[in-house]
């Protein structure tokens, strides 16, 4: 590991200043992706700017008259936040991510904006004797032939097939979560959709955050709230493994009739992937499975795959249908 | 070399010591402080066998550095005991010996601090991935073996103890 700065600046002001003046300069939050990336060499800056001590600790509801969302300031915990009974109730969907994302001790660990911004479990970005255009722009992409098994289907480019492993992120996508950022020139929202990026020609970028930019909230509008929502993750051990595929998905259904349905995947893709074709072709459609899986089907048919990765297609269509089946029968429907 | 001055209260002792900004929590306290109970198993996250109680809730030593935690409260598995319970054992000590939740012993101390905090987060009402209904309260008596299991998960054991270390967290659970 590289020497080491070690700055903890008194407010979120002093640290945004920290690391926009210095292009060696990186925050740390929980650190459970940054301190491993430290040590493995993926992660090689000169100062770290301690910001998980930062008191961004309230979760705050408001009430119906100023939108009935809720402002989850960026260093809750993630076992805190999926323990929260607001977001239990009103939108499970993020409860069920973050309870479905690492362990119990790097749930206590792991904070909100942090969890966001962890980085691709892909194992060629993590080894630094291999080529990799996220890690080392231009040098290659040792996945698009190698072990491919966690690789994109959807949105990727030539130069990267990486996923994004962030659970909670998931979750986001699906409520049409908020990110508040602070920069040297204030702060700015910028829609959960518009946060993570497909790798293009710039795979080493993950988001849309400019240097020194520093997550201070997540937003849950009201609106995006969802009683009948569910996150299902698909992977290799029962607990305590990233997903293969995962599912958040919220459903409200009026006479069988779906009257609102939002889709996002994980594992498929470099950013959460919100399958709004999916979502277009089922709107108004009286609620099946099969219904579903057609539409699933639907977005689907974009993605490209491999011999190593093909089985994430069917298995992402019918996880889909049994997170959105789960959700009917919430609502007394079953078919 | 950039190094920082941190006070850690280990155990209940107040320890200073300088570190090497790089150095993180698990090796200031085996390396720097002697403290050998928490274990570097895989030094990546991904073992659970370097667990201790950080400020109360268990945490990896291994994923933090060590001038990040300065001033906070360590409690490894050797200090969890109390000189007025049995044999000065922690009762969920004493429930790994009675229930041979361990082989080598190497990932026991980071079990046994795992467990604390499961039965700490059940007690606060924390929900887990395996919980049915998340709108229900949780408490100490919905730890059956499916919830120790899920709740357990970031802590391996490579011996396979885990029949008696899910005996031994279910008997502390249910007293």
């Amino acid at each position: 590991m590289k020497e080491l700065t070690y700055l903890r600046p008194a407010d979120a002001t002093a640290a945004v200043a920290a690391v926009a003046g210095d292009p060696h300069a990186v925050f740390l939050g929980g650190g459970t992706n940054l301190v491993d990336h430290l040590k493995l060499g993926v992660a090689t800056p000169d100062t770290v700017v301690d910001v998980h001590r930062l008191p961004l600790t309230t979760v705050a509801t408001y009430d119906d008259d100023h939108g009935g969302g809720l402002r989850i300031d960026t260093n809750v915990r993630n076992s805190d936040l999926g323990a929260h009974p607001v977001v239990r109730s009103r939108w499970p969907v993020v409860a069920r991510a973050l309870l479905a994302g690492a362990s119990g001790q790097i749930r206590n660990q792991a904070t909100t904006g942090g969890n966001l911004l962890q980085r691709t479990r892909c194992v060629y970005f993590q080894d630094t004797t291999t080529p990799c255009n996220k890690r080392e722009p231009g040098s290659g992409c040792s996945a698009v032939e190698g072990y491919g098994r966690y690789n994109a289907i959807l949105g990727t480019s030539p130069e990267c097939v990486a996923t994004h492993p962030s659970d909670l992120a998931v979750g986001l996508a699906c409520v049409d979560a908020r990110v508040v950022v602070l920069g040297p020139d204030g702060e700015r929202t910028i829609a959960f959709e518009d946060f993570h990026r497909l790798p293009g020609h710039h795979p080493e970028r993950d988001t849309t955050l400019e240097h020194g930019e520093l997550i201070t909230a997540v937003e849950l509008p009201g609106a995006g709230a969802a009683p009948h929502s569910t996150y299902y993750k698909a992977r290799d051990r029962a607990s305590y493994a990233f997903a293969l595929v995962s599912v958040a998905a919220a459903l409200t259904l009026e006479d069988g009739q779906i009257s609102d349905v939002r889709i996002a995947w994980g594992g498929v893709a470099h950013k959460p992937w919100r399958a709004r074709v999916a979502e277009r072709n089922l709107l108004g459609q009286p609620f099946s499975e099969d219904v579903v899986r057609a539409a699933a089907a639907e977005e689907l048919e974009a993605a490209e795959t491999t011999d190593e990765n093909a089985f994430k297609v069917p298995m992402v269509r019918n996880a889909t249908a049994l997170a959105l089946g789960r959700l009917a029968r919430e609502q007394g429907v079953t078919r | 070399m950039p190094r920082t001055e941190i006070v850690l209260t280990v155990d209940g002792e107040e320890r200073a010591v300088t570190v090497d900004n790089r150095t993180t929590l698990l090796d200031a306290l085996r390396e720097r402080l002697a403290v050998t109970a928490p274990k570097k198993g895989c030094d990546h996250g991904q073992c659970g066998s370097c667990t201790v109680l950080l400020d109360g809730r268990r945490h990896l030593t291994c994923l933090t550095l060590a001038v990040a935690q300065d001033g906070a409260e360590v409690t490894t598995a050797a200090g969890l005991g109390t000189e007025d319970s049995s044999h000065g054992l922690h009762p969920m000590q004493q429930a790994f010996l009675d229930h041979d939740g361990y082989q080598c012993g190497y990932c026991t101390p980071g079990q046994i601090c795992s467990a604390v905090g499961v039965i700490e987060e059940a007690k606060q009402g924390h929900p887990s991935h395996v919980t049915e209904d998340l709108e229900d309260d949780v408490d100490l008596t919905d730890l059956d073996e499916e919830e120790i299991r899920e709740r357990m998960s970031g802590n391996l054991c490579r011996c396979g103890a885990y029949a008696g270390i899910l005996a031994a967290v279910g008997e502390v659970a249910a007293s």
